[in-house]
């Protein structure tokens, strides 16, 4: 007698669609019985295939040792030798009204990042805990760990009961203590449930051994899991993977995370907040469709207009985008040999965006599977902790309780996946954006701009000691662009702190505030295909650090490079004979606080050569660059 | 006694039971499921061309390896919904010579007719391989080695193979996105963290990636989806005679099955109620306990 549903209503697609599919991934502590568990599964519920069992027993005598069900699943020559499971396998049976696929995870710390592999693809998980060992440390590790991934279905098996003589109160007090742990984590457990593997008890029945025992079989438990649903009914999220042009159509191409769209709806593509309208849904062979597309598809659209966007935007729809940010708190697991320490340069992965980023502060770090939770500084491999992450280029993404889909995101560090987890909150007080807030796209478009001034947008920025020769350099520039039919626009440091920037002074943070608004308007500027020539003495690298990230590939840093003597008997603004008389506490170039740059695209000295000339660089410097358009260019090619 | 034994008195009384008091939290059941937008073949599809979508936006030079089979038909027709009718990439067909001649006529026909940018690359003599090795997957290992040439040949840095984790235990342990060392080999006890669709898609300089798009499929999932589809298939896998193959190799090295099956119909319900594994008709599996990994650890698919 096996589990399989009675022949006569058995779809002729087995697999196919008239079952509920449910993935389930075996979690616990090493030698907890994980394996055994599975292998005493797959043979209840008849799904061996023919001669395995006894292929096995042959096996296991050959070896001279007693048969073990994990044998099963420890396929691989390298593990039946360590007699521990190195990576997750996945097996497939049928319990009344599932087909269940199994992914059996393995125990060993070693192999916590084999372990999240498994787990992450889980509906649902079974924590197994040896009734004589109890509760140990990765037990609690791997509760912690499904919190993180997300996996809110757990049902736990307190296993070897044989090895307690079946004890009630021994079931009751490993039972208290994991449900208390896991509670505490927001996952309720969906039963307890104390099983012998080896013998069967409790696996797909209730024994006399445990007739105290009123729940559900382990069978029975995994019956109830349901399958992960798509998020059909949140808000739509199409992160961006490709745009293809193999013919006539410009198609974005996606996978819905969340939510639906349909042809004619009204979308915001974000971070950057452009408006167009979904004017097909292409497919193949058959195209276009009509009616909705829900989430879980893999889709491509055509837009109604030709605007730029980009692998890893998101498409959302209008009033209901996610967040435009460059800093996330994350809630992380981290799996790297190296810990994780604040001021860490790592990648980070949100959706189909990946992102250079700075860890600004590691928030905590714990090891989850401790008891008491020891505060570091930094994350440990195995462990997990909260960081403060500031990116390098604005992303679009949403906290997890918002969306599980877009709310997560993976760290790579040297091209290898070294940690993950959820985002708990963007902005961290910096450009809040409220999500109703739609910013309105200019009626040109980037090609018709620069068709007029034969230049695409960018961001001149001129640093250097006062009186190195900026400004006129930045003249100079200006009256050449525009002679041209250019269109640059002069943005002096000095200038803007007349106006806009009068409510700063020059401490450390008013200087980084100064440079950052000169850095929004110029990249403003910029988008909108102009020439923003910026001459600020912008001493601080870490500033122009930050000006850079704001214009992004737009900025072209330039080297004032002037010897500080020869600025000093220049002093155009008489600021030099001033601070000599103490009347400029903070005046650059007295005070030696300028950090020249170390990666300027270009450096010119004014004392050995002339403005013009300088201008004439900086020309060349921004054709090389593809910002002025040397000769006719197909400007279709830059959409 | 086993399971499901759901109509007995015993289990009917549990189960009432189990609807009243007990000593732990009542599973949680949300009622009958809404009818779902996609099915169990939809979501396989999407998921697939997701990966395939990914691959050819991380790799610069991909190929799909075309064995002619079912799986890599099912493949091209994946990469064609996913790149709107037209592959981006070669496809790739490493020949031991020992193909079948239904197989050599089916991918002369249809590498022209799905407008495949189709590339035959030749293995090397027996000679030129692990003597170790037992016979039958001395034979195969022949394809591991045409498949360095080829990769030497047009510097691929990513190639997309039809692997299925219900296939064989050591294809069970595969990443979605599996790097290869620089020989092309599989180190099965370093392989990185996957998760949440995020792939690791930097191969070091001079190594590859294998990608696989329908790693999480079933032999009866590409059954079904190859009739829902229409796609073609070689007449091999039908049965004739009381025959048929399950699993196309080299012909030397492929045996056919006990089959009444003569339509995809047919197949599923056969599969339905079968417990041999797929590839029992291919040799390379069978010959000593660890040849298949071994294989599989040196390059092989």
């Amino acid at each position: 007698m096996n589990m399989i549903l009675p022949t006569a209503s058995i779809s002729a697609t087995p697999n196919g669609t008239t079952r509920p599919q449910v993935r389930i991934v075996i979690v616990g502590h090493v030698d907890h019985g994980k394996s055994t568990l599975v292998g005493r599964l797959l043979h209840e519920t008849g799904s061996l295939p023919d001669g395995k069992l006894e292929m096995l027993k042959a096996v296991s005598a050959r070896r001279g040792m007693p048969f073990e069900w994990s044998f099963l699943l420890d396929a691989l020559q390298t593990e039946r030798d360590q007699g521990i499971t190195i990576d997750t396998t996945q097996i497939r049976f049928r319990t009344r009204s599932r087909d269940v696929v199994l992914i059996d995870a393995p125990g060993h710390a070693e192999f916590l990042r084999n372990m999240i592999t498994g787990a992450s693809q889980a509906d649902g998980a079974v924590l197994i805990i040896d009734a004589l060992e109890g509760v140990r440390d990765q037990t609690r590790r791997h509760g912690y760990l499904l919190h993180l991934l997300g996996v809110k279905q757990v049902a736990v098996v307190v296993n070897k009961m044989d090895r307690v003589d079946f004890s009630a109160n021994r079931f009751k007090e490993i039972s208290d203590e994991i449900s208390a742990h896991l509670i505490g984590l927001g996952v309720t457990p969906s039963a307890v449930i104390p099983i012998s593997a080896r013998d069967g008890d409790g696996v797909a029945e209730i024994t006399q051994r445990i007739g105290w025992y009123k729940g559900p079989t382990v069978v029975e438990a995994l019956d109830a899991l349901e399958p992960a649903r798509p998020l059909a009914e949140l808000s739509l999220r199409l992160p961006v993977q490709a745009i293809y042009k193999f013919d006539d159509r410009r198609i974005v191409a996606g996978r819905i995370e969340s939510g639906s769209l349909k042809s004619g709806d009204e979308i915001v593509i974000m971070p950057a907040g452009k408006i167009a309208k979904i004017k097909t849904v292409e497919s193949w062979p058959v195209t276009p469709v009509d009616g909705p597309q829900t989430a879980g598809r893999s889709v491509g659209i055509t837009l109604d207009r030709e605007l730029f966007l980009e692998r890893g935007d998101i498409i959302a729809h209008v009033g209901q985008s996610p967040r435009d940010t460059r800093r996330i708190r994350a809630r992380i697991f981290w799996l790297h040999d190296k810990p994780l320490t604040k001021g860490e340069q790592i990648l980070i992965r949100l959706g189909t965006k990946e992102s250079r980023a700075t860890v600004v502060a590691i928030e905590k770090a714990i090891d989850p599977g401790a008891l008491s939770n020891e505060e570091n500084k930094a994350i440990a491999r195995n462990h997990v902790g909260e960081i403060d992450i500031s990116l390098a280029q604005p992303v679009a993404t949403d906290p997890y309780t918002e969306n599980p889909r877009t709310g997560r995101l993976v760290i790579e560090v040297n091209g290898r996946i070294a940690g993950g987890g959820l985002v708990l909150s963007v902005d961290a007080g910096q450009r809040a954006v409220p999500v109703d807030i739609v910013p309105v796209e200019s009626a040109l478009r980037p090609d018709e701009r620069s068709a007029r001034y034969r230049h695409n947008g960018a961001v001149v920025w001129l640093t250097g000691l006062p009186g190195s020769g900026k400004s006129t350099l930045a003249r100079a520039l200006e009256r050449k662009l525009f002679g041209n039919g250019g269109s640059p626009v002069l943005l002096d440091g000095d200038t803007v702190r007349a106006g806009l920037n009068s409510d700063l002074g020059f401490s450390a943070e008013d200087r980084a505030e100064n440079i950052r608004r000169l850095a929004e308007v110029a990249t403003h500027l910029a988008r909108n295909g102009h020439i923003a020539i910026v001459a600020a003495v912008s001493p601080s690298a870490v500033d122009r650090a930050t000006a850079r990230r704001i214009a992004d590939t737009a900025f072209r840093e330039i080297y004032v490079a002037t010897p500080a003597e020869v600025c000093e008997t220049r002093d155009p603004k008489g600021h030099y004979a001033k601070a000599r008389s103490g009347g400029l506490p903070s005046f650059t170039g007295i005070t030696n606080d300028y950090q020249p740059p170390a990666n300027a695209e270009l450096t010119i000295d004014t004392s050995t050569r002339s403005v013009a000339d300088g201008a004439d660089e900086i020309e060349q410097l921004l054709k090389r660059t593809g910002v002025l358009f040397d000769e006719v260019v197909d400007l279709a090619a830059n959409i | 006694m086993h399971l499901l034994d759901n109509e007995s008195p015993a289990a009917k009384a549990r189960a009432a039971a189990l609807g009243k008091a007990s000593s732990v939290p009542k599973i949680s059941s949300a009622g009958p499921l809404a009818p779902p937008s996609m099915d169990h073949l939809d979501e396989l599809e999407a998921q697939s061309i997701y990966i395939l979508r990914e691959a050819f936006a991380r790799l610069k030079k991909l190929a799909l390896l075309w064995s002619l089979g079912k799986d890599s038909n099912v493949m091209i027709w994946l990469a064609r919904k996913a790149f709107f009718g037209r592959v981006p990439f070669p496809a790739l067909h490493v020949d031991t010579g020992k193909k079948f001649p239904e197989m050599y006529a089916f991918r002369d026909r249809f590498g022209k007719e799905w407008d495949l940018d189709l590339k035959v690359e030749p293995c090397p003599p027996i000679d030129a391989v692990d003597p170790t090795l037992p016979p039958a997957a001395r034979s195969a290992a022949r394809k591991t080695e045409g498949l360095k040439w080829a990769l030497n040949k047009y510097g691929f840095d990513g190639l997309i193979a039809g692997i299925r984790r219900d296939e064989e235990a050591t294809r069970a342990k595969e990443r979605v996105f599996s790097p290869r060392g620089l020989e092309g080999e599989w180190d099965v006890r370093d392989q990185p963290p996957e998760f949440w669709d995020h792939f690791n898609a930097s191969p070091p300089q001079g190594a590859h990636l294998r990608i696989h798009p329908i790693l999480h499929w079933t032999e009866a999932d590409i059954w079904a989806y190859t009739k829902r589809e229409g796609i073609p298939i070689i007449p091999l896998y039908l049965a004739k005679d009381g025959k048929r193959y399950r699993s196309l190799g080299d012909q030397d090295i492929t045996n056919p099955v006990a089959s009444t099956a003569s339509n995809i119909d047919e197949i599923l319900a056969e599969l339905d109620a079968t417990k041999i594994p797929e590839r029992a008709g291919r040799a390379l599996d069978h010959e000593t306990e660890d040849a298949f990994e071994r294989l599989r650890v040196a390059g092989y698919l």
